[in-house]
């Protein structure tokens, strides 16, 4: 078969257009394969064809090989850019350094100076306290926001539009989509003027900007997508007619809600607590422009040590960090399996 | 959910979607105009006249540092890591359709790289490169950094489009006495063609706004959000409004020709069907 049509390229264009399982063309193929042998062999057989034929020109390559050779340019880049990086830092934490430079050595100085501190502490439990506060806003408005596209907007396209809608400020800069609540948020920002005309308070509230706040406001504004497009992503798989079987047996729009809609969202809500907790903890500059530098988080701390040079008091300070995310990940999930909600 | 009428459960949502839609437009559109303000205008309303003042203080150089500079920097290496996303998410995404020795633990460091603080991945690379005796700068370190950011969402992105792909269609392409090359070039590829735009559109994207990963990093010149990020600091007038006008509308604009490509794209393949 293959030798018989080795040149026939028009064919193939065909056959992108689904036309491969037209009359003649299977008969043809069930010519070709003894009686009793299914679809299921001509796959496994065409499999084994197609992987000999790859490398049928010039050298010949297993099919685990050709695997290893298209995800070598990943592992080259992760290897180097990400694993090496933190192994780094795993080793630096650990070095002894001066204004001058970084010195190899083996001290736990740098892991007690910042674990026998009452300032890490204090760091930890306001960066847990927004990552909390950040994630059950972000959580709820998300879910709501997935459930109305995904169950309330009929047609696809209007559904596809809005979602554009939601989507694209995640594609412009953090950073200015921040700056932009100065101007609304300001002493003399849009909200004070507005209230102060209104006549509903004598003068401007000091607390909206430049506050905690203003971190959590900001925050939730830069990261609500990040929950969006995983919980609609996973509301749009849940098959319609189980709403009507839950209804048919009796339930009301909110038991269908709690015990139907809602368990089969939680891999989506999974997912997006993976982003959404990660990106808070590792957040620095939320925190350093929405507080006007009154509040701190970890990696904001992370940030000063860097711009001191101290960089094995900021390593020692990464490893923590990074244990306490990845554990905060590993606890995520055990909800869900990342390969299979792809 | 698929109600005959709208009820009530429709209106309070779609009240609470549009309150979001302008809890994430509200604050753009407020700089969009106060990027207008006049030349004595300041950096909150009321609107002091209207002009397009901040718009050329923008380029001159010592108002805002060297703008011009910076987003050449950030724009050509929006590109490099646009085309080297793309290649490489598409590549892993067929390794990844078969399963081979440590497929698991490469899925799982791709993961990993998503998760682990864009500061952290900083602070690394930037002590790798000191200790290592090279020179940081946004072509070579802030290049790596971002891969790290764009490379798992390309990966993911391909991992799902290759979830739902039917080998039907390459099996089919085989008999036919295709070359596995004949297969992925006028079967394989035309079908993911729109997945491919989409990573190109995140790998640009995310590069060109990225800003922690970028801070150890870029060596001795700033990319835009960097810059950006300084001028918050010691910037007080609507040139900062301006700058962040024109970034967004250049963004806008990316998005909006990235999304024409798709849409063209599918429709040619619906066309073909």
């Amino acid at each position: 078969m293959r030798a018989r049509q080795r040149n026939s390229l028009p064919l193939v264009g065909r056959v992108g257009e689904g036309s491969f399982l037209s009359p003649p063309f299977t008969d043809r193929m069930n010519d070709q394969i003894p009686k009793g042998q299914g679809m299921a062999t001509i796959a496994a057989e065409t499999e084994e064809n197609g992987q000999s034929a790859r490398g049928g020109r010039g050298l010949r390559l297993s099919p685990s090989a050709i695997s290893y050779l298209q995800a070598t340019p990943l592992i080259a880049i992760l290897g180097f850019f990400f694993l090496l990086p933190i192994a780094m830092i795993a080793v630096v934490s650990f070095w002894d350094y001066d204004f001058a430079g970084l010195y190899p050595d083996f001290l736990t100085m740098n892991y007690t100076d910042t674990l026998g501190s009452w300032v890490t502490w204090k760091t930890y439990v306001n960066t847990l306290k927004f990552t909390a506060i950040v994630w059950s806003l972000t959580l709820v408005i998300g879910f709501w926001v997935a459930y109305f596209l995904a169950f309330h907007i009929r047609r696809t396209s209007t559904q596809m539009i809005l979602f554009l809608v939601c989507t694209v400020p995640f594609m412009t800069s953090n950073i200015i989509r921040m700056i932009s609540w100065i101007p609304v948020l300001g002493r003399n920002g849009l909200v004070n003027s507005t209230l102060i005309q209104m006549g509903i308070i004598p003068q401007p509230i000091e607390w909206l900007l430049y506050s905690d706040f203003a971190v959590v406001l900001a925050m939730v504004h830069l990261y609500t997508l990040f929950m969006v497009t995983p919980i609609f992503n996973t509301l749009m798989r849940i098959d319609r007619s189980l709403f009507e079987a839950a209804r048919d047996a009796g339930a009301s729009g909110w038991q269908v809600l709690w015990n139907v809609v809602i368990p089969l969202a939680k891999p989506g809500m999974a997912i997006g607590t993976i982003f959404v907790v990660t990106l808070v903890m590792a957040d620095f500059s939320t925190v350093q422009v929405m507080s006007g530098g009154q509040s701190a988080s970890v990696a904001l701390t992370m940030k000063n040590q860097m711009s001191l040079l101290q960089y094995p008091a900021a390593a020692a300070n990464a490893v923590v960090l990074l244990a306490v995310v990845l554990l905060m990940v590993a606890a995520i999930l055990r909800v869900v399996d990342i390969r299979k909600e792809l | 959910m698929s109600h005959e009428k709208r009820g009530l459960e429709f209106y309070l949502l779609a009240i609470f979607f549009i309150v979001f839609v302008l809890f994430l437009y509200g604050p753009l559109s407020a700089i969009l105009i106060l990027s207008f303000q006049g030349p004595d205008g300041g950096l909150t309303f009321p609107m002091n006249g209207v002009s397009t003042h901040w718009f050329f203080n923008l380029f001159e150089k010592q108002a805002v540092g060297d703008f011009g500079a910076s987003f050449r920097r950030s724009f050509s290496l929006g590109l490099m890591v646009m085309v080297v996303t793309v290649v490489v998410s598409l590549l892993a995404g067929l390794a990844f359709r078969r399963r081979f020795r440590g497929s698991t633990v490469l899925f799982y460091a791709t993961v990993a790289s998503l998760v682990v603080p864009s500061i952290i991945v900083s602070l690394g690379i930037g002590v790798v490169f000191q200790e290592g005796g090279l020179k940081p700068a946004w072509y070579s370190s802030a290049f790596g950094a971002h891969l790290t950011w764009t490379l798992p969402f390309g990966v993911l992105i391909m991992f799902a489009v290759f979830n739902r792909f039917s080998p039907a269609y390459e099996e089919a392409a085989r008999d036919l006495g295709a070359t596995s090359w004949q297969t992925f070039r006028h079967v394989v590829l035309p079908m993911i063609a729109p997945s491919l735009i989409g990573v190109g559109l995140f790998g640009f994207t995310l590069s060109y706004d990225e800003f922690a990963r970028t801070l150890m990093t870029s060596g001795t010149y700033n990319t835009l959000p960097l810059e950006i990020y300084g001028m918050t600091t010691n910037v007080t007038t609507p040139v900062l409004y301006a700058l962040g006008t024109v970034t967004t509308l250049f963004s806008f604009t990316i998005i909006l020709i990235a999304l024409g490509i798709m849409t063209m794209l599918s429709r040619r393949q619906a066309k073909t069907d």
